[in-house]
């Protein structure tokens, strides 16, 4: 026995120390051991409950979402017996003239007038701003109604609409409660919220204006992003050389990706608008302003998505004799491509869903059309989400509900692509 | 528009025709050739494309200056006022409707200067073409006579390809300078009018009536930071550090892997929903409930647009954020630590609250750092359920504002460009900018020097 491994023995007069084993069978010790596996059971709930209280915010946020949003699809109609004595042939009624000629043959009164005639007076308060505008269109449709009596399905007032989904005031509610006595209310899906655009009656509001708008933006956000930001990560993973001036870039692409997105809409403001006088609340100067801030994430994911294909494959392209282009054109970039396309899709559902830097560049206004063009006014989803908000109405509520929906299920679909991608082309080396 | 198709179009050609051409040398087979024909097509079309294309950019910039100069010079244009505002007016109104932009104009000097403006716009338009196609074509004819077998066109080619994969990954140089420079720039116009002490050291902030005398008095900026502290890391924190802690630990800790698979997802969806959304939650659903929890509890002047309503939300969506930090900065913890804490008898709660978390503490500091800085620059839920009134209160159910909702505030206004109010956006935007930035760095200088003690 080496001297190291044996423990020194205290030796003298002392009186060597006796440790009793410890008994966990007396009482104090059980109660102890009891109130240490209890206080493992409360950790352990409060974990559980962490996660689950964590988890049902988001299943109430979207579920309230979700049943108020589903009554903005639909609208309440009322059946209007009406008949048409305009001074109008059916010919000059025909086309886009045809909105015109209409409108200045009488049309709008004369649906008031059998409003009145059909539920008395104050009949036309119970209809829609837009009555008339949906009487042109079935006219537009079928010539013939100029010349005979026919029953058209009226979407009702934006008070009594709300009224019939039981949110209303008292008098609507009561106004409401007579028509369907009368039998001669419906309800059915408004197909005119999915491709007409804002307006101030929240009856005639429609989203396709904002989609497009969206859509329009996205666009310009993937045509400049995308490009440049796999440029940039196939540049810093392939070719930079080691030296400041890379450090410098990949400092500033990290901390781009961390720039609060109201900065980019600062940024916007003051170069794309102040500077090189851009056109306000366009396409075209929100998606570059989104560009600038979805090109660091496709860069980041590109990067990663590069770095994982392997050396071997870089070797074997040089050892056949391709250029350093062709090893990266031929080979790297076609199997980091599906990576980067995840990181791209993502950064663009980050895009898409958002708001602050489009308010500063003025995409807030009120647009009645939806954009013909990059550089018309537009607003796009999340700021139309934004505006019916803002308004007093009771009617918008159920339509800002219904456009968050639209906005999810885009956000869901993009995201579910993104999962997909990966699943299908990931391959592991 | 329609000059770019062209040059494109003529690219297109003279890239065919290199092609072909350099197809020959290939057939005849007699010499060593050092490219591909397509490397040949790419040089001859590049060529082609790129200098008209630059002339046309810089061309872009500088043309409207020689189309009103020579607008200027036309003898109509003696009848214009002196130079100033309303001379200014008119010339735009002419260029709108000489470009079909419009079709009214307020100034009648403006209806007769349209054609002048026309005509010259026309005439330069011309000039512009004419030099981009000799430039298309000089280039072009140049590099396709350089088409020979012994030219190394791929080495050329790739070199273009390879300053093109340059120029993009500077742009998020030329970004970032893009942010500092604006935001210095207007800031620094801003405090040129408004003391800079006044603006970081005064309580009162009311923008709307600013008096020109002493601007300052009415922009300071202290009850919106106060209000972004107590918004973002105080009451969002309340929120979001428990939550996001305990299901971290109870993920990593207790969760079966398959339960960890199928949570984890869900957890992180609270981050992707739209801010918007969670505006819209916070303004419709939470703060009326908070507004009546206040008046319930006798809370007097309990607001509906309440600092707590607009916390409690942010820091919902802040969860995952703390979540997914806590989870790498646990699982970074060297699983012998946990191993000898368990062996020596600690339950696993023990465990967790005396040795892991102690140990991972300052990799969850850090997490919570960067939830912070992403707490104070949230915007739409603030916009929408926080008060526009500054006020210095330490009363959750009182109104408070934050600086991204003064923002958005002062900038959607019809102020014009150039006045203090608008200015002071760019203010408090760089203020946001440089204490985001600090927080950041913080963090992940933070989390390194941790990840490096376990390594």
């Amino acid at each position: 026995m080496s001297k190291a491994i044996v423990p020194e023995v205290p030796t003298g007069t002392a009186e060597p120390v006796l440790r009793r084993p410890t008994d966990w069978s007396t009482q104090a010790s059980r109660r102890r051991t009891r109130r240490r596996y209890a206080a493992e059971r409360r950790f352990r709930v409060m974990g559980l409950a962490a996660v689950w209280l964590s988890v049902g915010f988001l299943v109430f946020l979207l579920a309230s979402m979700l049943w108020q949003g589903v009554s903005g699809f639909t609208e309440t109609r009322v059946a209007l017996p009406i008949e048409l004595r305009l001074d109008i042939t059916p010919d000059r009624a025909a086309g886009r003239s045809g909105d015109l000629a209409l409108a200045g043959a009488g049309l709008e009164g004369a649906v008031d007038a059998a409003a009145t005639a059909a539920y008395g007076p104050g009949g036309a308060e119970l209809l829609s701003d837009g009555a008339w505008l949906t009487v042109r269109d079935a006219v537009k449709a079928d010539p013939t109604l100029l010349s005979r009596r026919f029953i058209a399905q009226i979407p009702v007032a934006a008070d009594i609409d709300v009224a019939a989904k039981g949110e209303g005031t008292p008098d609507a509610e009561a106004q409401f409660a007579r028509l369907s006595r009368a039998g001669v209310t419906s309800r059915g899906f408004d197909i005119d919220f999915l491709t007409h655009a804002d307006s101030t009656d929240p009856t005639r509001v429609g989203i396709w204006g904002a989609l497009k708008g969206s859509l329009l933006t996205m666009a310009v956000t993937l045509l400049l992003a995308f490009p440049i930001g796999t440029f940039a990560a196939l540049y810093l993973e392939e070719y930079a050389p080691r030296n400041r001036w890379t450090d410098l870039i990949e400092v500033s692409i990290n901390n781009l990706a961390a720039v609060p997105s109201i900065i980019f809409g600062l940024l916007g403001l003051a170069v794309f608008l102040g500077t090189f006088h851009l056109p306000r609340s366009a396409p075209l100067v929100g998606g570059l302003t989104l560009a600038l801030m979805t090109m660091p994430v496709i860069v980041i994911a590109g990067r990663n998505a590069i770095k994982a294909v392997p050396p071997s494959i870089r070797d074997a392209a040089l050892a056949v004799g391709a250029s350093p282009v062709q090893v990266v054109f031929h080979h790297v970039l076609p199997l980091a491509l599906p990576g980067i396309m995840t990181g791209t899709i993502i950064g663009m559902a980050r895009a898409l869903g958002e708001t602050a830097p489009l308010l500063m560049i003025g995409m807030r206004a009120f647009i009645a059309a939806p954009p013909g063009g990059i550089t018309d006014p537009a607003t796009v989803l999340p700021v139309q989400i934004f505006l019916w908000s803002d308004e007093v109405s009771r009617g918008f509520i159920e339509k800002t509900s219904a456009a968050i929906i639209v906005l999810l299920v885009f956000l869901l679909a993009m995201n579910g692509l993104a999962i997909y991608l990966r699943n299908k082309f990931e391959t592991r080396w | 528009m329609s000059i770019v198709i062209l040059v494109l179009g003529l690219a297109l050609v003279g890239g065919l025709a290199a092609r072909m051409r350099a197809a020959a040398f290939r057939r005849g087979n007699l010499q060593r050739f050092s490219s591909q024909p397509g490397h040949h097509a790419w040089f001859v079309a590049l060529w082609t494309v790129a200098p008209p294309l630059v002339f046309l950019g810089i061309w872009a910039l500088t043309s409207p200056g020689l189309v009103t100069d020579a607008v200027l010079a036309h003898p109509l244009a003696a009848r214009l006022p002196a130079p100033g505002f309303e001379r200014a007016s008119i010339l735009a109104e002419a260029r709108n409707l000489a470009t079909g932009r419009s079709y009214g104009a307020f100034h009648d000097l403006a209806r007769t200067l349209a054609p002048v403006y026309a005509a010259a716009q026309s005439r330069y338009d011309w000039i512009a073409s004419a030099i981009a196609l000799l430039l298309a074509f000089a280039g072009g004819a140049f590099t396709y006579t350089r088409v020979r077998a012994d030219f190394g066109a791929r080495t050329q080619v790739e070199r273009v390809v390879v300053t093109l994969l340059l120029a993009a990954s500077l742009i998020a140089i030329l970004t970032t300078l893009g942010i500092v420079a604006s935001l210095l720039w207007e800031a620094g116009r801003f405090f040129a009018q408004v003391p800079v002490f006044d603006f970081l050291f005064g309580t009162h902030w009311s923008p709307q009536v600013i008096s020109d005398s002493d601007p300052g008095a009415s922009l300071g900026a202290v009850p919106l930071f106060w209000g972004t502290f107590f918004i973002g890391a105080v009451i969002a924190m309340a929120v979001a550090i428990p939550f996001g802690l305990m299901s971290a630990i109870y993920l990593t800790q207790y969760a079966r892997a398959s339960t960890r698979a199928w949570i984890k997802p869900k957890l992180e969806m609270l981050a992707g929903v739209p801010t918007v959304v969670y505006g819209y939650f916070a303004a419709l659903t939470v703060a009326p409930a908070v507004r009546q929890l206040g008046i319930s509890l006798g809370i007097a002047n309990a607001s509906s647009e309440s600092a707590l309503a607009a916390g409690l939300v942010m820091g919902i969506m802040i969860i995952p954020f703390v979540s997914s930090m806590a989870d790498d900065s646990l699982s970074a913890v060297p699983a012998a630590m946990r191993d000898g804490s368990l062996a020596m008898g600690a339950t696993s709660s023990e465990t967790i609250r005396k040795v892991l978390v102690p140990a991972a503490l300052p990799g969850v500091v850090g997490g919570v750092l960067l939830a912070v800085s992403r707490a104070i620059w949230e915007t739409m839920i603030v916009v929408m359920a926080a008060s526009g009134v500054a006020t210095l209160t330490a009363n959750p159910f009182a109104s408070a504002t934050t600086v991204t909702k003064q923002i958005v505030d002062l900038l959607t206004g019809e102020a014009e460009f150039d006045s203090a109010k608008t200015l002071a956006a760019f203010a408090l935007g760089l203020t946001l900018f440089v204490i985001t930035l600090l927080l950041n760095i913080v963090a992940l200088t933070v989390v390194k020097k941790y990840r490096e003690a376990y390594e």
